[in-house]
């Protein structure tokens, strides 16, 4: 079992989740994050010159799939969240020891 | 005699500068961080207990009351004693003298208020109180009582201020200036960024300010009539072209930010604010557009070439607003407009321009060394700045114990 940590930008979110729901993977968890990689940021306005804001808000996914179904994921993802400018943002992936279905308390690959 | 359409615009327009301190709150709370909202709107409702109780006590009776010597009115109100139904003799005549007296506590009230942006996000808040205690009783009302007070010496010189240009705005900008010398700036100013947690609360603060400004200004003239509309017109025509303005340079140098907009509105309320029943309602063009550039460019110079962190820009607005509109109300003045003011420059008295300098130099410079040695006073006492960690966490739980935008649960 893998733990797919994606980085996109927000605009990319629908896409994204449209191309994982075709493939069958319907769970994820969304969160708003705040970051910043080679894009840097952006010069925003007081009343008067200017401040840079260099956390720029991106979503982050988290999906726990099995080990034959991460290259699909990630390529899903790669596909859909690229828009080949900086700040199209980044993919990790991890090994996950345990997944617990809280409903039911199936263990590891059942409860995926 | 008590004239029944006098006494209902002034009761209005008292409610109406009422409701500017909270507008006020929200116009400065939705610029700081957020860990510093309720901090900075609480400076601003503050003065409405303090204020208000210390204004009835023994306020209104000292700026009023009895002149003597020009400089402080008399202990004849104290508590409101000899403050009632019946209209005053010498203040606003055709209303009940209580009208007059609460009217005054608004102005009062905001004034203080007014200063506590250039310290946001910093300052103690215990003494923040004591200072604005100290500050209204030895600032606010002897400059209320030389301006606007029967036998105030710079009303019988002849300067002109309609609404409060000087008394308000001119006092409470330099003041703003002298207390940050000695607060210094925040920890992390000018490196950090520090993005204004609410823009569109600042909008509706600003909105509240307009809204209120038409008591502030047009119920100045005590009457319900002509004058009225006038400073009526020209409040809204100053904001008007002020407002614009701000835009305008601000698209000039990138974009027309809507926190510039809502600046060079008030900025423009401000200076009109002396001038307001003196001028021509079209007069308030040219004011207004003078205004927001110096209000900007004046930042430009006092912020982000020297560093001098005035957070909210109180000396910038309202200092460098309030010496301008002094300044135009000696040049824009006109006696058709209001019988009891003079003419100014534009009419052919130039006189009228050293008697607003003269109005200028006195209040300026009386708010500021009584500011620094009030504020010393504070900080070597009570201690005017929290401490570092209390900074970092921010004032909202440090001073307050709360926070504006807390819980996980929806």
């Amino acid at each position: 079992m893998k733990k797919i940590e994606a980085i996109i930008r927000e605009e990319r979110l629908n896409a994204v989740k449209a191309a994982l729901e075709e493939k069958s993977y319907f769970g994820m968890t969304v969160s708003e994050v705040s970051g910043r990689g080679k894009q840097k940021g952006i010069a925003l306005q007081w009343r008067v010159g200017e401040y840079r804001v260099d956390l720029l808000p991106k979503l982050k996914i988290e999906l726990v799939v099995l080990d034959d179904d991460v290259s699909a994921v990630i390529d899903a993802i790669v596909i859909n969240a690229r828009t080949g400018e900086t700040g199209d943002g980044k993919i990790f992936v991890m090994p996950v020891e345990t997944v617990v279905r809280v409903r039911t308390g199936d263990r590891n690959e059942s409860a995926v | 005699m008590v004239n029944s359409g006098d006494t209902a615009w002034l009761l209005m327009s008292s409610a109406l500068v009422m409701l500017m301190t909270p507008g006020l709150a929200l116009f400065y709370g939705g610029m700081v961080r957020r860990k510093n909202v309720l901090s900075t709107i609480m400076m601003s409702f503050a003065c409405l207990g303090l204020v208000g109780l210390l204004w009835v006590l023994y306020g209104y009776s000292l700026s009023f009351g009895t002149d003597h010597g020009g400089f402080i009115g008399g202990l004849n109100f104290l508590g409101l004693a000899n403050v009632g139904q019946e209209p005053s003799s010498v203040y606003a005549t055709t209303v009940p003298h209580l009208a007059f007296m609460v009217f005054q506590a608004m102005f009062a009230i905001i004034t203080v208020a007014l200063f506590t942006g250039a310290v946001v996000e910093r300052v103690k808040f215990s003494a923040l109180l004591v200072f604005s205690a100290l500050w209204l009783t030895l600032v606010y009302i002897p400059t209320a009582h030389w301006v606007w007070g029967s036998g105030g010496w710079l009303a019988r010189l002849g300067a002109l201020d309609f609404a409060g240009g000087t008394v308000v705005h001119l006092n409470a900008g330099v003041s703003a200036l002298a207390l940050v010398m000695l607060l210094g700036r925040r920890r992390g100013f000018p490196n950090d960024a520090m993005e204004p947690n609410n823009i569109p609360m600042v909008v509706l603060g600003a909105g509240l300010l307009w809204f209120g400004w038409f008591g502030f200004n047009a119920g100045s003239a005590l009457t319900s009539g002509g004058l009225a509309s006038s400073a009526f017109v020209a409040t809204n025509t100053a904001a008007a072209a002020a407002a614009f303005t701000w835009m305008i340079v601000s698209w000039i140098h990138k974009r027309p930010t809507v926190l510039g907009t809502v600046t060079g509105a008030v900025v423009g309320l401000v200076a009109i604010t002396p001038a307001a029943g003196y001028v021509t309602p079209i007069a308030g063009i040219p004011i207004g557009i003078v205004a927001a550039l110096i209000s900007y460019y004046g930042m430009v110079l006092l912020k982000i070439k020297r560093g001098v962190d005035d957070s909210l820009d109180v000396f910038a607005c309202h200092g460098l607003g309030g010496i301008w509109g002094a300044l135009a109300t000696g040049i824009f003045a006109t006696v058709t407009v209001n019988g009891a003011g003079s003419d100014g420059l534009l009419y052919g008295n130039g006189m009228q321009v050293l008697k607003q300098l003269v109005g200028i130099a006195a209040v300026g410079g009386y708010a500021f060394i009584l500011t620094t040695v009030l504020g010393k006073l504070v900080d070597v006492t009570v201690g005017l700045r929290v401490g570092q960690e209390e900074e970092t966490v921010g004032l909202d739980i440090s001073q307050h114990g709360e926070r504006a935008y807390g819980g996980l649960l929806r």
